[in-house]
This record gives C-alpha cells, structure tokens and sequence, in this order.
C-alpha cells in the first residue's frame, strides 16, 4: 500500500517530466491549456480538501493563489539577475515553496476566525478576506499596483505543472485516506460527534485550511510563470467561484471527480472558442444543466455518491 | 498527576453540586452524582428534566454555572469535549449522531484514532511505521466490528444502516475510545420491545466485557429498571430522588413527577 502509493507518484513525476523534455514537439497553444488544466487541478483538489472534505465552504482560494504567486513572482524577479542561469531552477523551486509557506501561513490567519463561524457566514468572511488582498495588491506599488507585475521569466512547463499536481494530488489523497485523515471527513459530518471521539475539530480545520492554502499558493506560483503577467484583477472573486464550481461540479469531495472537473471546466471555455459571443452563456447554461441533472457531481462514482438516502 | 490512588469511596466520576443555567432557566440545579467503578447507573425523569443537559456537562459541551465535576480524581472543568474523550469518557447522543458519509467501518476508525500517536506528516511519509500502526488499527476495528455483528456492514455508509444498528453502532463508536465511562443517552428511543430486550443485553454485555461503568439516560422504565444497579431520578433539574431500582420506583415524588399531582389522593 505504502509502496503502491509511492510508486504511483513517481510513476506519474516521471511521466509529467518525460512528456516535458518532448514538448517542444507539441504545439504550443495545446501545451498551454494543458499547463492551465494542471494548475486548475492543484487548485480544485486542494480547495477540495477545505471545502469538500472538512466541509468548510471557502471562497477564498483566489487569494492564496495570488499570495503564492506574487510572492514567488517576486522572488524569482529579484533574485533571478542575481544568480547563474543554471541556479534558476532551484530559485524557482524555492520561490515556489516560499509562495506556498506564505499561503499556508494567510490560510492559518483565515482558518482561525473560521473556527467560530460556519457554513454562510464562513463563505463570507473567506471572501472578504480574498477581496482585502486583491484590494491590497492593487495599491501595493512594489508588486506593479493596479498595472500588474510584469516580466516575470517563463519558467511553468508541463514537467513543473504536472509533477506538483501529482504531488498535491497525492499528498491530500494520503491525508484523507488515513485514520488521521477521516478525521476531516468526520469534523465535516458532525463536529459534535466528532469531539466526543476526541477529535480536535479546531486543529482539523485549521489544518485543512494551512494545507489547502499552501498547495493554492504553490498553484499561484506556476501560474505567475506560466503567464508571466500578474493583475490583481486576476484574483477577483470570480475566480474563486471558478474552483468552486470545479470542485462542486466534480463532486464535494471526491478527488477523481474534482480532477475530471478541473479538466473540463479548463478546456470547455477554449473549446467554446468557435461560438465566441455566445460562449459564456453556453458555458453557464453547461453548468446549469450539469447541477440539474448531477446535483451530487458529474463523476461521483461509488458509495459516497448515493446522498437522498440520507435517515438524518 | 499525583493524585491520591482511587478507593471506593472516591469513585470514577464525582459530579458535585453542579449548576447550569440558561439565562432564566436553570436547567440543572445542584445535582450531586456518583458513579463508582464496573457500576452501571440509570438517569431518568420526565421530558425536559435536565438529563441531556446532566451529559452535556460531564463530557464538556456546556460548563456549569457552578459546582465541580472530577473524573477519576482529576477536575474536568474547563477542559474540551475531546479532551474529556481523551480522559475516558465516551457518550452516545439522544438523536443518533453518526459520521453518516463514512463507512461503519471508518466511524470506528475514527474513534480508534484517539489513541494513535503521530499525525498528518507521518500519513503524508507513509514509512513503516505508519503502515504498521494502520494495519493494527485496521486490525481493532476489525476485532470490536465482529464482536458486535456488525463486520458484514463495514463497507456500508453509516446513514444507510437499519435503526437497530445505527444505535449499536454508536455504542461500538464509544466504545472504540476505550473508555473507562460509557454514557448512553437514551439507547432505546424508538426501538420495538424485541430491540429493546436486545439493548438490554448487550449493555450489561459492553458492561461486563469491557469492565466500565455505564451511565444511561433512559425514558423507557422497563430497560433502566432491568438492568441499573442505582437510579437518579431528575426533575425540572432537580434531584428528587436516588437509589435502588425498587425504592426509586414506590417513592411518591417520582410517581407525582411521572403521573402528576394526585390532588385527592395520597401527596
């Protein structure tokens, strides 16, 4: 089981690498989506495990994203004429991590008024906390204010995108599917209970905000070098829905499903293209017709799908 | 803590002269409560007497306005409901409180996990060690699953489950936390008298297999009067009155609670 796990992980960095060192084969708008879905699938499956899996409805994931991805954004601009070309991954690497430390660390200040808060009110406050730092980076002259941050080197590749998102996926699927992990699934059913258990509903929450908010940041951070242009226009609030419908329409907390989701609500909008003008209506009529007829998620597959049946 | 060895006298839990009050509402007032070890107590009284709330206060959901509760010695006030679980006290809720997305078998799971050491990086490594302590806890759950019959049910969600054996579920949740205090409250609510024959039984059951004491809150006379060694009777939060089965039974009090003043006959 350990070693199964393991190897999947590698099996899949390795993969995620190899088709990297091929992509210059590839044409490169396709390559970009497929960057785009990688990094759609590190936000969806980390907000997952705030939203789906502890139950803690956040809006607010847009702004761990933008503090992983201005913070590495900025690290990588100062630091990258300061050092050889070939320490450049390493300070990529790095910038990344940073950006997510400084996420998790945003998410640790948002998961601990949540204590005291659920549900509507949750949602409210994780939203205004998005809406103060796009606030703040929009008067915030050292990252480029309301003009943006520019320049940022292009370093995001598939390689990079990819083996992070194996990473995050494999990371989060490990937590939950411990006896540790059930804990979050048990906080999100019923936190009474759940502290009669001698579950520590406070620590999963916090928790599950500190992780989901590090691996956002790490998302951020790929995708201020993937698009090499930061606007804190970018990280609005709508954005935020963006991965919440990922996750919804994947099916709250189900990791296969939110995956699936994240693919399709990355490419659907491209591959709408062709209608141009009538492509977002078409795109929320899909949405509308999805929760219609899958309220309980398109892929939800398995035990946990059957909800109705619920003898509360 | 250096707490002087428990003797019988002292006993397991010690609730002494607890209050709560809701604004106006006193719902408990000054209730003094015992339990010894391998003891198994009844609470009853009327709707509305106090008995959930005499829970609440032992596994910390609500602390008293006033009064002191020890547990083996040690004070819970102030400490946390997981806390409280941590110390040995497990409970079961009046409407059946189930982890209803997760499986029979991860419900117990999550209660075996009380007494795991190491946490989210050890998962995350997934080394020896953590394999070694899943599989034991695996191996736990497992064992108490088929000590209650219900190992055919693992693989069930926990909402999906008959009644029955939502509600025997819930005890083999407490139970899972090894504790060393088992409060029931209300275990036979809505169960046919069949099922209420077998509750009885498997409480004494838990009871002598497990070597705890049990508290049960009960509305059904028939189950507390069964099987409880020493019942309290509450009412409108008051204790009105404590002792065998037989005695609290002929005290009028209780039967004035129960059946109402009987204004022309005896008082």
């Amino acid at each position: 089981m350990s070693w199964g796990a393991k190897r999947w992980l590698l099996l899949a960095v390795a993969c995620a690498i190899g088709v990297s060192l091929l992509s210059h084969h590839f044409n490169r708008y396709y390559l970009g989506i497929a960057i785009d879905v990688g990094i759609n699938i590190i936000l969806a499956v980390s907000l997952n495990l705030i939203n789906g899996h502890t139950g803690q409805f956040s809006l607010g994931h847009a702004g761990f994203m933008a503090v992983g991805g201005y913070t590495s954004a900025k690290l990588t601009l100062e630091l990258s004429r300061l050092l050889p070309e070939a320490a450049w991954p390493a300070l990529f690497l790095a910038a990344l991590l940073v950006g997510g430390a400084l996420a998790a660390l945003a998410g640790l200040m948002v998961g601990v008024p949540s204590l005291r808060l659920r549900g509507d009110y949750l949602a409210i406050v994780t939203l205004g906390f998005g809406e103060i730092i796009r606030v703040l980076l929009q008067n915030l002259e050292a990252v480029g204010a309301a003009s943006g941050l520019k320049g940022i080197p292009n370093w995001t590749n598939f390689g990079w995108t990819w083996a992070l998102a194996a990473l995050t996926v494999f990371a989060i699927t490990c937590m939950v599917h411990s006896t540790y992990g059930r804990g979050f699934i048990a906080v999100h059913d019923d936190e009474v209970a759940a502290s009669a258990m001698g579950i520590n509903p406070v620590k999963y929450k916090v928790t599950a905000f500190v992780v989901g908010a590090f691996f956002a940041g790490i998302a951020g951070g790929l995708y201020a070098h993937h698009k090499q242009f930061l606007s804190p226009t970018g990280f609005d609030f709508m954005k935020s829905i963006d991965i919440v419908v990922m996750v919804i329409l994947g099916g709250m907390g189900r990791t296969v499903g939110v995956i699936l989701a994240a693919a399709l609500l990355t490419v659907l909008p491209e591959a709408l293209r062709g209608f141009s003008d009538y492509r977002m209506i078409l795109y929320s009529l899909l949405i509308i017709l999805l929760m219609l007829l899958r309220p309980q998620g398109l892929f939800s597959v398995g035990r946990r799908a059957r909800l109705g049946s619920a003898t509360n | 803590m250096s707490a002087a060895p428990a003797t019988a006298s002292t006993g397991l839990l010690r609730m002494e002269q607890c209050t709560i009050r809701f604004g106006g509402l006193t719902a408990v007032s000054e209730l003094d409560l015992h339990i010894g070890e391998d003891q198994l107590v009844g609470l009853i009284g009327p709707n509305g007497a106090g008995k959930t709330t005499a829970f609440n206060l032992i596994t910390g959901v609500y602390r008293p306005t006033a009064g002191r509760i020890h547990f083996r010695n040690e004070p819970l006030s102030g400490l946390t409901p997981q806390e409280i679980a941590a110390r040995g006290v497990a409970r079961t809720f009046q409407n059946i409180r189930l982890f209803s997305s997760l499986t029979v078998f991860d419900n117990v799971r999550v209660a075996v996990q009380l007494r795991q050491t190491g946490g989210l990086l050890r998962a995350l490594w997934r080394g020896r060690a953590f394999e070694r302590q899943e599989r034991a806890i695996e191996t736990e759950v497992m064992e108490i699953l088929d000590i209650f019959r219900l190992s055919r049910f693992r693989h069930t969600l926990a909402r999906n489950l008959p009644y029955g054996d939502q509600r025997r579920l819930e005890i083999v949740r407490a139970l899972a936390t090894r504790p060393r205090l088992l409060l029931l409250d209300e275990p036979a609510a809505g169960m046919n008298p069949t099922e209420k024959v077998e509750l009885m039984k498997l409480i004494e059951f838990v009871k002598e297999k497990y070597r705890i004491s049990v508290l049960l809150v009960e509305h059904d006379m028939q189950v507390v009067m069964g099987i409880c060694s020493r019942i309290t009777v509450l009412d409108h939060g008051v204790k009105i009155a404590e002792g065998a089965p037989e005695e609290v039974r002929a005290h009028p009090k209780v039967i004035e609670a129960y059946l109402g003043d009987n204004k022309g006959g005896r008082k």
